[in-house]
């Protein structure tokens, strides 16, 4: 091996970090790392990134885990920035550093210069992010460089910049303000990135890379995720009906194959002088199952439900009928609501359907006793029938007997929990006892969704 | 280096940027270094992301500036090991056997079971070729599950049995590119096997170069504008979002109808080229503020 010897050393702590952030990587990986960093080497940061990239990683999903962690690991410079000539030292006068630091943060993000934009990153951490003044107590934070130095307040100086010396306005104008606003989001995230690197350079590369680094999106709790992290959700659920359809589908089909049939067989060798070449399979009708939904889309759940409605939305091809009903503490049903726009489907169920009553609180035993009054006819021998929701009664009636009603008609009922399952013996969780009469599984993130619907759902 | 284990198509991620420009392919640094690697380690290259970015022109372009030939296996559902490595010409036996009716069963057997009467298909001809070849295995995730196995094998040892035949193995390693769309997740152990590479839309500076390459009587201003209009679209959201291959038939259009610069008339007139759902239209044309 020609690597350098503290680099292999650099590369075990860097996967070891990886793992801890829940990435899978296994011996062979880390040795495929190895050579990459061999034939590469370390002169272009950026190509050992992507082939380190290349080498780890399974999916993309993983990557915003990789990249901050990689930049822990393999930081572009060690530290602080060597101010330019003629600036102030820093913390003589922290608003005029901020005013000085502004303006070519202004002409960075006007040029939309990468490099420009990290270096000023780096500036910034290091004369407005410093607190404490002891070592072990002392560091940098990125929330108060971007307090101090507020880019947000950049926007309307950059598109003033921009439209100057120009004659005429282009269509491309109204366009400009979202981008500059995307600009200074990503120089929010080079600000924490920068700011963790120094935090790792005082208290150590391993503590930091363990604890600062977010957790890959599919495994982002449902009940917790913020309003980024959910668009990024929707993303990643996405795909992830498409898959469910053909692994459904290639299931179905492969039941489907079998027995010769005969009689076909026969009739096609009649062309080729009675030698059966071509043999004829008799392939069985799929019968599609129906599916009924039953969701919680009370505003403690709220995130859960959307997810899985987009889900069945894409997955509505695979089952002859689907029917979505919605409730807080009344059933009504939202099959229509449920569609074309995703993202805001448990807002609109919220505002147009029947699904509350006098109060806001949720009800099951009511919701379920309504549909096994009202609704019973769209449960059959052939339908599945999921519950999502938190089972959270608000010290009510459960009415099991409704839910028995329900699973007595169905071919199966499982009902999907948000919260883990300590969670269900705990406060107004009715849970248990619901899971006395129907399977009950915890269904935290969009990882556990997936597996859980392609395990349960017929084919 | 040639020992078998590389394919030795370039020296350098340099040469591969500038080769694969050279035929038209700009590739970013992600693209270029994985293809170098992909190439320098003799490990297939797992190609992902979203329709239309240009992962199966990666394979062509590649073929292309190394001289290779290129074979492509195309995934569909129900593929299987009759059409992805070799099968016997059952037809052709048969005739074999009516047409020798005297002989006797051990001269049959052997002859049936010869080169004579194997099919091969696109693994096994790309593992016995022992010219400079690149691999395509287009489109792996709508395959079944039991062709990622095959591919397994496969593409770890660069071999292929064939029960009446022998074990086959590859004098020459073939450059292998593995497509996906991601409709159904890989196995792990594909994916281990493989160099990994996302590729997503092109960032602006390089999709302005794209478009300026592939449309060349483009003005440079029309085609930032373009290309800024573009990523405005794909941070909506959107049932399809538009893939490098709209932004050029977008310019092409543009081009066409001689265009010098946008305007809401000529943008609505023509957002069906970059998208292609009613509503998706109707949602961008509400976020564009086209009057």
């Amino acid at each position: 091996m020609t690597t350098q010897p503290g680099l292999t050393q650099r590369l075990t702590s860097f996967v070891h970090a990886l793992r801890a952030n829940g990435l899978r990587v296994g011996p062979s990986e880390t040795v495929d790392a190895a050579a990459v960093a061999e034939v590469l080497g370390l002169a272009h940061r950026e190509r050992l990134r992507e082939g380190l990239a290349a080498a780890l990683l399974r999916g993309e999903r993983q990557r915003a885990v990789f990249d901050a962690t990689f930049d822990l690991y393999f930081p572009l410079r060690v530290g602080a920035f060597p101010l330019r000539e003629g600036e102030p030292e820093p913390g003589a006068a922290p608003a005029a550093d901020a005013e000085q630091l502004r303006e070519r943060l202004a002409a960075a993000l006007a040029a939309g210069d990468q490099a420009r934009l990290a270096q000023l990153a780096g500036e910034a951490v290091g004369l407005l992010g410093q607190y404490g003044s002891t070592p072990g107590s002392d560091g940098y934070s990125a929330a108060q460089t971007l307090d101090r130095l507020r880019p947000e307040i950049l926007l309307a100086r950059v598109l003033a910049a921009l439209r100057e010396g120009r004659p005429a306005p282009d269509f491309t104008d109204r366009l400009t303000a979202d981008e500059i606003r995307r600009r200074i989001q990503e120089f929010r995230g080079m600000v924490g990135t920068e700011a963790r690197r120094r935090v790792a350079e005082l208290r150590g590369t391993d503590r930091i890379a363990r604890r600062a680094v977010a957790p890959t999106i599919d495994q982002i709790d449902f009940l917790y995720a913020g309003r980024d992290q959910l668009a990024e959700l929707r993303k990643a659920v996405r795909p992830l009906s498409r898959k469910l359809a053909t692994r459904l589908a290639a299931r179905r089909r492969r039941a489907s194959h079998g027995e010769i049939d005969l009689r076909r067989t026969l009739r096609r060798s009649l062309s080729t002088g009675g030698v059966p070449l071509r043999p004829a399979y008799r392939h069985r009708r799929p019968q599609r199952p129906e599916l009924v939904l039953l969701c919680d889309v009370s505003g403690s759940v709220a995130g859960f439900a959307d997810f899985t409605m987009l889900l069945v939305q894409a997955l509505k091809s695979e089952f002859s009928r689907v029917r979505v009903f919605g409730f807080v503490n009344r059933m009504a049903e939202v099959t229509d609501l449920v569609g074309r726009d995703p993202g805001s489907t448990a807002e609109r169920i919220l505002t147009t359907a029947q699904v509350m009553g006098y109060h806001s609180n949720s009800d099951y035993g009511t919701a379920l006793g309504e549909f096994a009054d009202r609704h019973l006819d769209a449960v059959g021998p052939r339908t599945s029938v999921l519950v999502l929701g938190d089972a959270r009664n608000n010290h009510r009636d459960p009415n099991l007997a409704a839910l028995r009603a329900i699973a007595l008609r169905a071919r199966r009922v499982f009902w999907l929990n948000p919260e883990p399952p300590d969670l269900w013996t705990t406060g107004d969780s009715a849970a248990l006892r619901y899971a006395s009469v129907v399977e009950m599984h915890p269904c935290r993130n969009a990882r556990q969704l997936g597996t859980l619907i392609e395990r349960l759902l017929p084919v | 280096m040639t020992d078998g284990t590389t394919t030795g198509f370039f020296d350098s991620v340099d040469e591969v940027t500038d080769r694969l420009a050279a035929a038209g392919y700009l590739a970013s640094t992600a693209v270029a270094t994985t293809v170098f690697l992909a190439d320098r380690l003799g490990k297939p290259l797992l190609v992902e992301g979203p329709a239309g970015v240009g992962k199966t022109e990666l394979a062509k372009a590649v073929a292309e500036v190394a001289g290779a030939r290129l074979i492509r296996l195309q995934c569909y559902e129900g593929v299987d090991e009759a059409r992805a490595l070799y099968e016997w010409n059952h037809a052709k036996q048969l005739l074999r056997i009516t047409a020798g009716r005297d002989e006797g069963w051990e001269q049959a057997r052997t002859d049936i079971f010869s080169e004579e009467f194997l099919l091969p298909r696109p693994l096994l001809t790309a593992i016995r070729g022992s010219e400079p070849t690149v691999l395509l295995i287009d489109e792996t995730d709508k395959a079944d599950v039991e062709v990622e196995g095959l591919l397994l094998e496969v593409l770890s040892d660069f071999q292929v049995t064939v029960p009446e035949l022998g074990t086959i193995t590859a004098e020459r390693r073939p450059f292998v590119v593995l497509t996906s769309n991601a409709t159904r997740e890989l196995s792990e152990a594909l994916r281990r096997r493989c160099l990994f590479l996302h590729l997503d839309f092109p960032d602006q500076e390089l999709e302005q170069r794209i478009v300026r390459l592939r449309v060349p009587g483009l003005e440079a201003a029309l085609a930032e504008s373009v290309v800024k209009v573009v990523a405005a679209l794909r941070a909506m959201e959107l049932r399809k979002l538009p893939s490098v291959a709209e932004t050029i038939d977008w310019a092409r259009t543009l081009l066409a109808l001689g265009a010098g610069s946008l305007d809401d008339a000529l943008v609505r007139a023509t957002l069906g080229v970059l998208l292609k759902h009613q509503e998706d239209i109707t949602r961008a044309a509400g976020k564009l503020t086209l009057s």
